[in-house]
């Protein structure tokens, strides 16, 4: 907000703004109204009815309505009766981040600095999936991961799985889609790091007596952090409020929180899903907070 | 001998071109040397492959008895300062120049880092990023961080290119100081010939990738052996000329029906088609048939055509009875009259002072490359 606050003293030059300084302001505030009216509509009001919805009376219903009592008990109870699933969406969302990272970074790694010409065709693919709807792709790998299917006949043949394994409807299906899906939100700001570290930097660790693993650790992964940490919020932060991939490729004991929020809301118990969304909400920009500051990414270029 | 760089029929070629063609080299310990082209001659190329950043196609490198022409930049005794710095923007200036010493191993790292800072003047930044030092400060900062290494050879790729004119004067004057303190060997790779003469013991002039001549900046300039040389370092008058047989230690010349001679010493062709040539500076004007000194070399005829005041010394052009434009550097001392466009004037010089080149060289060789 302030970086928006100052631009109009940076478009007009000093001589000027001094003679109509009244204007000036104005101007400012007339440039911010966009941008705030967008926020207050998008943003101040939904986060307000969401945190005044949480804190309703819980003994009312859709038909009777609900009465405005400051009941911060939702909050206690609503904890209390789905603290698994909040800690197992947060498990989940970060195995799929590490997975994301493991796969991501090495990808992005080959596009910025081993694809020569095949770059732009690498980038096509990372991005072609988006052109299907989400739904399609999740429903996919129900597929893929069905029980009839290539991958788990071959891992039953290699008794890597039993003879009745399966991978469907387990854990490792909902983390696989949740990877899946958001493997995307990793890899192109990675990528958009790593184009950027200009390569005579590594030569100049090298002349400097970096073999090549300790100029990567030295030179090339402090410079991608910015993306690394955009990557990891990108995909973080979705994948530990996402429905779509339990209800799918999961199982009852796969539930996550998102999945408990939509099936409240349905059930019309309005002020206990607001109550969990907002303490997701809450735990989630907790976890960001002492994430960025201790990837000290603030004072990268 | 003990350390001396030692490059023997380096070639290396990019697909079907030849960036460095049969290059043999021998870089005295602790000299300073420079290498001398314009762009694209193949001098960074060179530095790279001694670097160990380029692998040569053919050919030896060697730093004394040990042959280091395959061996991997991080295990070569030779650091190198780039022409971009490639300062690392994430670490302090301090980090920046302890990077070789932590990567090594090495121990009492801070004290070396705070002698090195001091020695480019720079302590009180050391906790700054590159990106907030000005151009001369990141120079020094490079320079620091390659030489805190204490190599064996320390390579300098135009590192004075992006700084202006009057820093880069002083920095010249800085890195001579340093390389004599420090007694290292510095290749300073460069296409500024005022630069190479300034700071280098030993100045090789470089041209497609091949040596063109090596030797003192004065010997360079002096009794230049290609016409390329005569051009690049400094300007040269080349007129074509005729050795009619020698007389005594010098060589009679027919130069455009006038007789000339020119001392053996700096003939690089002592017979048939020539280039003679002269530096402008060296070349005076008389009034026509005026008797100017005993002994000299005359060019009658001429008649001014440009006049150019620098300051330190006047520039004429003077066109000559056969249509060529020779130059003459008269300096403002005021105890000469000045010449205006238009009069007669005879070009003088001292025969000692002419060097002759073989005619089926260009005459405008690395010419225009002057000025880039």
């Amino acid at each position: 907000m302030s970086a928006a606050g100052n631009l109009p003293v940076g478009l007009v030059d000093a001589p000027t703004a001094r003679s109509q300084g009244g204007r000036r302001g104005l101007a400012g505030y007339l440039l911010l109204l966009p941008g705030a009216l967008w926020l207050l509509l998008f943003f101040v009001v939904p986060t307000v009815t969401l945190v005044a919805t949480s804190l309703y009376d819980p003994s009312g219903s859709l038909q009777t309505g609900y009465a405005m009592t400051g009941h911060w008990q939702n909050y206690v109870d609503s904890i209390r009766d789905y603290l698994p699933q909040i800690v197992r969406s947060l498990l989940y969302a970060l195995t799929a981040t590490v997975v994301c990272i493991i796969l991501g970074y090495p990808l992005a790694y080959a596009i910025a600095f081993k694809a020569g010409r095949w770059k732009n065709l690498m980038l096509v693919a990372v991005i072609a999936p988006f052109f299907t709807s989400f739904l399609v792709r999740t429903l996919s790998w129900q597929y893929l991961l069905g029980d009839n299917e290539v991958l788990v006949s071959v891992l039953r043949a290699l008794h890597v799985l039993g003879p009745d394994g399966h991978l469907l409807a387990t854990p490792f299906a909902v983390v696989t889609g949740l990877s899946y899906n958001f493997l995307p939100f990793m890899v192109l700001p990675l990528y958009a790091s790593l184009e950027k570290v200009d390569p005579r930097l590594i030569e100049a660790g090298a002349d400097l007596y970096a073999a090549p693993f300790t100029a990567f650790r030295k030179i090339t992964l402090p410079l991608s952090m910015p993306g690394l940490v955009a990557g990891t919020l990108l995909t973080f932060i979705p994948a530990a409020g996402d429905y779509i991939n339990s209800e799918l490729l999961g199982n009852p004991q796969t539930r996550m929180i998102g999945n408990e929020i939509q099936d409240l809301f349905g059930a019309g118990d309005y002020p206990t899903a607001a109550a969990l969304s907002v303490s997701l909400m809450a735990a989630i920009v907790l976890l960001v907070f002492f994430y960025v500051r201790r990837a000290g990414t603030e004072e990268l270029v | 001998m003990a350390e001396d760089l030692t490059l023997t029929s380096v070639t290396k070629s990019f697909g079907a071109f030849t960036a460095v063609d049969d290059l043999d080299l021998t870089v005295p310990q602790g000299s300073f040397f420079a290498l001398l082209g314009p762009s694209g001659c193949g001098k960074t190329t060179t530095l790279r492959m001694v670097a160990g950043l380029e692998e040569p196609t053919s050919g030896t490198i060697a730093l004394g008895d040990a042959d280091i022409t395959r061996l991997k930049p991080y295990r070569r005794p030779v650091n190198t300062v780039f022409q971009s710095y490639a300062l690392f923007p994430h670490l302090t200036i301090a980090d920046n120049v302890a990077f070789g010493l932590r990567r090594q191993g090495r121990k009492d790292v801070d004290a070396r880092v705070t002698e090195m800072l001091e020695l480019v003047e720079l302590v009180e930044l050391r906790k700054r990023r590159p990106a907030q030092l000005s151009g001369g400060q990141q120079q020094r900062v490079a320079l620091a961080r390659a030489l805190i290494n204490q190599p064996k050879v320390l390579l300098l790729d135009e590192p004075l290119g992006a700084l202006d004119l009057k820093l880069r004067r002083q920095m010249q004057i800085e890195l001579k100081r340093i390389q004599t303190e420090v007694g290292l060997t510095f290749v300073h790779v460069t296409h500024d010939q005022e630069e190479a003469m300034t700071m280098a013991d030993t100045v090789a002039v470089m041209n497609e990738g091949r040596i063109e001549q090596m030797g003192a900046p004065e010997e360079l300039y002096e009794a230049p052996a290609t016409t390329f040389v005569a051009n690049f370092l400094g300007q040269s008058n080349l007129v074509s000329g005729k050795v009619l047989g020698p007389d005594g230690s010098v060589l009679r010349l027919d130069v455009h029906g006038a007789r000339i001679d020119a001392g053996t010493a700096r003939a690089r062709v002592t017979d048939g088609d020539v280039w003679v040539g002269v530096r402008p500076e060296k070349m005076q004007l008389s009034d026509p048939g005026e008797d100017f000194r005993d002994g000299d070399n005359v060019l009658p005829d001429g008649e001014i055509s440009d006049v150019s005041f620098v300051g330190v010394s006047t520039q004429y052009l003077v066109r000559m009875r056969w249509g060529q434009e020779l130059t003459a550097f008269e300096q403002n001392t005021g105890a000469r009259r000045r010449f205006r466009v238009g009069d007669k004037v005879d070009l003088h010089w001292n025969p000692d002072h002419t060097f002759l080149l073989d005619a089926s060289q260009d005459a405008s060789a690395g010419a225009v490359v002057e000025d880039e």
